[in-house]
């Protein structure tokens, strides 16, 4: 076998190699084993649904190989490529592609239609299907008629209903408002949990991925340049897009009366109506850090220890300590004036305003 | 100095005089000669006019190539679309141009060209007489395929059309779940293009029953065997004026009627 690294008995193993003219070439290499969501997180453009065309069997591949369940299913080096039909990979595809000229029924009876299960069977097991996920009085709708969220769980059912292989979720919850994305964002982990084999989501946002994937891979320009659990990748990023993109505090805990608690640390808030289970996000930028304890308004603040310093280029991040880590970002001048070396106890101060909180 | 608006036409902006003129006088481009036609039409002697041998005659044959012509277009126009649509090759857009050429070129000349190619002497035509004993002039055969010929681009551009504005992504969806080829084809594609094709059909359809100047070079002008409305039109111009607006009234109300049932169910929304 060329490359002859592992090869997984069960889950996905690919080396995907695509050229778009000169100018851009995608070189990916991925693993996932069955029962694991790994998260392909990059900005538009880096290649991700080259990545999801490849593995569904929709874009060949010019080198390398795909793999999954120890079926081959491209290797052009070996004159392998299973087509699209037979390949058995579920994809919920950006906007959920749904038929529009069918109804809600007949797209999630679709995929064993065409497995020439009889229309009768086909029709039951898609009707008890949406009555699982609540949509049964749906079932004769058109899909132009479903709202965002009500479309993506036709798209999963639809996907999900052939058993495949390997379940692909291109920017699952990117056609839905905030709201919603909140609510839909536990139901797709729910799916997901449910679903044995590998699981891939492909996205463009860190909160997606942080709280979907047990393992991102983050995409940029065509290769990966960083592979992580989603800790790994908040609290080291590698390079500056991610630092910038992945690099959000967050911060799980209950929110009550404008007050986020997690532990026995306290944030105040601006939202005093939001209550329950929240995930408070700080972006690194938005923490202030001083050497005295500042005289101004910011509802939070207190003293912790900076147990890490890195720089990147115009920046600096601080790693700091209990009672709540977190990470902080200054420029390398700011860094010079308050004299701050690893192991320095240093001042943290947030604005209630600067904490956007989210229910979990 | 102010303008004073009164209340009821508060809400509707009054459009251009100069515009609505012009469309008024565009309108009466098609609706004078109507009328010229209905003003002319003998009304006592129509029942006759319209049950004599010649009017059935050329009403069989003019149904027949017409939808014949339909038909073929159908089976041969759609993959060819297809191919135009999706797959890329040296000389595509020569292709497309020959594909098109009818539209443009005067039918006369058509006929022309088909006759030196499936004529009893031509290209084609000869061999394959002598194998087969075809011989498509002053036949319906002749009467189809002249209205194949000038009829077909309609379907075939139309069609590509709407092959061109369908996201692949809905045909790669009916793949990832296991539709082949044929089943993306037939469930997928070709409903979901459903106004295009129509609209296509139609096209088609309507320019094979107005077909003349093909059709009277290639296949003849015979009644009961080639001679279509139109022809039987231009013959009777010369000799029974009455039996003329009858055929021609005949073409109007069937067009009328069937644009306007498709219309309906197809195009609702233009």
């Amino acid at each position: 076998m060329v490359g002859g690294a592992v090869s997984h008995s069960t889950g996905l193993d690919a080396h995907l190699v695509v050229s778009r003219g000169e100018e851009f070439t995608l070189d990916v290499s991925l693993s996932i084993p069955a029962g694991h969501t790994v998260a392909l997180l990059g900005p538009n453009g880096a290649g991700k649904s080259t990545v999801v065309a490849t593995i569904a069997g929709l874009l060949p591949l010019d080198e390398g190989h795909i793999t999954l369940d120890g079926r081959t299913l491209d290797d052009p080096a070996d004159d392998v490529l299973i087509p699209a039909e037979d390949r058995s990979i579920g994809v919920v595809f950006q906007d959920y592609v749904l038929f529009p000229h069918m109804t809600v029924v007949e797209n999630v009876e679709f995929g064993l239609r065409s497995r020439k299960v009889p229309r009768r069977s086909a029709h039951e097991q898609a009707m008890s299907w949406l009555e699982r996920i609540g949509l049964g009085d749906l079932a004769d709708r058109k899909p132009n008629d479903l709202s965002g969220g009500q479309a993506q769980r036709v798209a999963v059912a639809r996907a999900l209903i052939v058993e495949p292989d390997l379940l692909l979720l291109d920017e699952p919850l990117a056609a839905l408002d905030a709201t919603t994305r909140v609510d839909l964002r536990r139901t797709l982990a729910d799916h997901l949990d449910q679903f044995a084999g590998p699981r891939m989501v492909i996205t463009h946002d860190p909160t997606e991925a942080f709280l979907l994937a047990d393992e991102i891979h983050v995409i940029e320009d065509g290769v990966i340049t960083q592979v992580g659990t989603p800790d790994d990748i908040r609290l080291r990023p590698r390079t500056p897009y991610i630092a910038d993109l992945a690099g959000s505090n967050l911060v799980l805990g209950t929110a009550s009366s404008g007050i986020v608690t997690n532990g026995t640390q306290q944030l105040h808030i601006a939202d005093t109506h939001i209550s329950g289970p929240v995930l408070a996000a700080i972006h690194p930028r938005a923490i202030i850090i001083d050497r005295r304890r500042p005289d101004g308004s910011p509802r939070n603040t207190w003293e912790a220890t900076v147990t890490r310093i890195e720089h990147y280029g115009d920046r600096v991040r601080l790693q700091t300590g209990d009672p709540l880590p977190l990470t902080a970002e200054i420029t390398p001048d700011a860094l010079n004036d308050l004299q701050i070396v690893e192991g320095s106890v240093v001042w943290i101060s947030i604005k209630a305003t600067e904490i956007s909180v989210e229910k979990d | 100095m102010t303008k004073r608006v009164k209340s009821s036409d508060r809400r509707k902006r009054r459009p251009p005089v100069v515009l609505v003129i012009l469309a008024v006088l565009g309108l009466s481009v098609f609706v004078i000669p109507l009328l010229g036609l209905l003003a002319r039409t003998p009304w006592s002697d129509l029942p006759t006019l319209l049950t004599s041998d010649v009017v059935l005659d050329a009403l069989r044959v003019s149904v027949i190539a017409s939808l014949g012509a339909t038909a073929i277009s159908a089976v041969l126009g759609i993959p060819l679309a297809w191919v135009l649509a999706r797959i890329e090759f040296p000389g595509r857009s020569i292709v497309r141009g020959i594909v098109v050429l009818p539209l443009v070129l005067p039918p006369v000349v058509g006929g022309a060209a088909l006759l030196f190619a499936l004529g009893r002497r031509g290209l084609i035509g000869e061999p394959l007489n002598e194998m087969t004993g075809l011989v498509f002039p002053f036949s319906i055969w002749g009467v189809i395929i002249a209205a194949t010929f000038v009829a077909m681009p309609f379907l075939v551009i139309t069609v590509e059309g709407g092959l061109r504005n369908l996201d692949p992504r809905y045909e790669g969806a009916a793949a990832t779940l296991g539709a082949g080829r044929w089943t993306v084809l037939w469930r997928v594609t070709l409903p979901m293009i459903g106004s295009s094709l129509a609209a296509g059909l139609a096209l088609t359809w309507a320019r094979a029953l107005g077909e003349f100047g093909a059709t009277i070079t290639f296949a003849g002008n015979l009644q009961g065997r080639t001679q279509t409305l139109p022809l039987a039109v231009f013959v009777a111009m010369e000799s029974d004026r009455g039996a003329a607006v009858a055929l021609s009234l005949i073409m109007v109300v069937i067009s009328l009627t069937v644009l306007i049932v498709l219309r309906h169910r197809w195009w609702g929304a233009l």
